[in-house]
């Protein structure tokens, strides 16, 4: 089935912001926002839902914790207890002041690196993945929103969005299998 | 504007008498002989328990706190005077150092208020304007906060009471390390620094707060913003090095042969959390009466984050003062926390608890950020937490093994309390809560997250 949506292009993201907010008091669906910088409050404009990602970081966090304390246990308690600087290791507990550092440094080495993973996942992204992009100029200094227009009255879309102060409009049919 | 009600200035006025009057029966209570102390101690059977205990590291103690007269009878005292001789000056000193723990504690709150405020504005902040006016009423207790621990300090250098050990010239008589110390740690100097820091901090204090006022009558050119932008960077410049040296003076030179090098970092952080903590609590109670209206969640969403951010500084450089210590393990630096593991365990890591693990898991999730009462229940536990890391600075030099929260000290943070919200929510009242001439209020106003 043939769908068709509606690309306004901004120049300023106080204005999109602005236009975002009519358009979806309108009742219409904005399916995207291409914009050059993080826009802030964005998100909540688009009535997107919360993002997960944080619940994920605490959930790696904890996996890097438990991979800290127990290589650590095993190296320098059970596998090769030391006499180091007189605190001879056959106590994690005793000892734990010099594995804190390390615990620490694991759980965010854990929950950066597995969150960016899951984030490229998530978004899929991958290294040589051709850009989903439909205009070059989202990426200098316009911003683009992509209005669904399918079955809806497209002259009237139109003028609502260049009411919102867009300067440029443009329908675009495409097909389903290239969305 | 704010009007203050009846009912909070009486309340404000009643903590400050029960404080007051806890205060005078404290010191009353001080034991005036050793036989006093022996009858106290006879009395107390618990105490008698862990007698040998305290009596074990007396002699390590005599030395560094207070060598007067045990200096000599220390080896051949077991069980004789010279025990209670020591801890009849301990219980002598603790009326004193419950005092300065509370007059430091409310002072360092206003500091650190003053401190954030003047971030804002050499930061060029946008989203805090709108809370101004309840920092500057916080900082309007560095005025008499700053006197009356001016004085405090005043008669501690000159070894009115034996707050300092550094003070007493028979202490120092005996001690090579004070010596050495002495062209900094005397109570002229010491004085005189007070005033460079107080002076200081309340000057900047005075035109910050004027130029505030005056940018509201007459915004034109943002000439009085200008100015205050100017005195915040000059301030802050100033302040964290004064700061830095109040901390090795005022709190640090109570184990005069101890130091450490991020002291006044570990301070600052205290100080700062603190601060942060009151202005949120104070905007909170505000605008659950009703003013402060356009101060929304996102405003208090940020200050939660602050709260957490800096308490997890806190603990950072906590932690990094006590892993060196501890890892290194050299007599002269291990005995600092030696003394407060083994005598003031459960405030020692009770303070690590509230003040790293408590924030830590009430305040990461982003939305118990904006719940009021989430962030109220968090503050209140900062807030003690960090007395009781005051408590633990100064109390183990002062006291040592006499401590315990007593009628001293909960009547000194009584009549400070008091004080404090007497003076802030009078000084919220001289002036409009919106700081409706700066540059940056209507972003301010608007400010979401």
């Amino acid at each position: 089935m043939a769908s068709k949506v509606i690309h306004a292009l901004y120049i300023d993201d106080d204005i999109l912001m602005d236009a975002v907010k009519k358009v979806r008091s309108e009742h219409y669906h904005i399916e995207e926002v291409y914009t050059p910088f993080p826009v802030h409050g964005l998100d909540k404009a688009m009535g997107l839902p919360h993002t997960r990602l944080a619940i994920t970081a605490f959930m790696y966090g904890c996996v890097g914790l438990t991979v800290a304390i127990t290589m650590m246990n095993f190296i320098m308690i059970k596998d090769w207890p030391q006499d180091i600087g007189g605190k001879p290791s056959f106590s994690y507990l005793e000892n734990l002041p010099a594995f804190v550092p390390i615990m620490f440094e694991l759980t965010v080495f854990f929950a950066a690196h597995l969150m960016v993973i899951t984030f490229y996942m998530r978004s899929k992204l991958w290294p040589f993945k051709e850009a989903e992009n439909p205009d070059v100029r989202t990426t200098d200094d316009h911003f683009l929103m992509e209005v669904d227009a399918t079955n809806k009255n497209v002259d009237q879309l139109t003028e609502l969005l260049s009411d919102t102060g867009a300067v440029e409009i443009k329908v675009i049919d495409k097909e389903e299998d290239n969305h | 504007m704010y009007t203050l009600s009846n009912r909070l200035r009486l309340f404000s006025i009643v903590l400050m008498v029960i404080g007051l009057i806890g205060l005078i029966v404290g010191f009353g209570q001080r034991p005036g002989s050793i036989q006093e102390v022996k009858e106290m101690m006879a009395a107390h059977d618990a105490h008698g328990g862990g007698h040998g205990d305290s009596h074990a590291i007396s002699d390590d103690h005599a030395k560094n706190t207070h060598g007067t007269e045990t200096h000599g009878a220390s080896e051949d005292a077991h069980g004789g005077d010279a025990h209670y001789e020591h801890v009849l000056h301990q219980l002598q000193n603790k009326p004193w150092a419950a005092l300065y723990v509370a007059a430091f504690f409310f002072f360092m709150i206003a500091l650190g208020v003053l401190a954030f405020y003047a971030i804002q504005f050499a930061a060029q902040a946008g989203w805090s304007p709108v809370l101004f006016r309840v920092m500057e009423a916080i900082t309007a207790y560095l005025v008499p906060g700053g006197i009356i621990l001016f004085v405090i300090l005043g008669l501690s250098g000159f070894h009115i009471n034996h707050l300092f050990v550094w003070a007493d010239p028979e202490v120092v008589a005996h001690d090579k390390l004070i010596q050495g110390k002495a062209g900094w740690l005397n109570g002229t100097g010491f004085i005189i620094r007070a005033i460079i820091f107080l002076g200081g901090w309340m000057t900047y204090r005075h035109f910050a707060v004027k130029y505030s006022r005056l940018q509201d009558e007459d915004a034109t050119g943002n000439k009085w913003y200008k100015k205050s932008f100017k005195i915040s960077a000059a301030f802050l410049v100033f302040f964290i090095y004064t700061e830095s040296m109040a901390s090795w003076d005022w709190i640090m030179s109570f184990d005069p042969h101890w130091f450490s090098t991020l002291f006044g970092w570990y301070v600052f952080a205290s100080l700062f959390v603190s601060g942060i903590t009151t202005i949120a609590l104070i905007t909170i109670y505000l605008k659950s009466k009703g003013y402060l209206d356009f101060v929304n969640n996102s405003h208090i969403h940020d200050l939660a984050k602050f709260m957490f951010g800096i308490s997890i500084f806190w603990t950072y450089l906590w932690f990094s003062q006590f892993m060196l210590i501890w890892y290194s393990n050299i007599p002269e630096e291990v005995t600092y926390f030696i003394t407060r593991i083994e005598d003031y365990k459960l405030p020692f890591f009770g303070m690590l608890a509230m003040n790293f693990i408590f924030p830590l898991l009430v305040l990461m999730n982003s939305d118990f950020k904006r719940v009021n009462w989430f962030v109220v229940m968090a503050g209140i536990v900062i807030l003690c937490g960090h007395y009781i890391d005051v408590f633990n600075m100064v109390m183990p030099a002062t006291v040592g093994t006499s401590w315990f929260i007593g009628i001293s000290e909960i009547s000194a943070v009584l009549l400070f309390l008091g004080l404090f919200l007497f003076v802030v929510f009078r000084a919220l009242t001289k002036a409009p809560l919106l700081a409706k001439g700066n540059p940056y209020i209507e972003e301010s106003k608007h400010f979401h997250y």
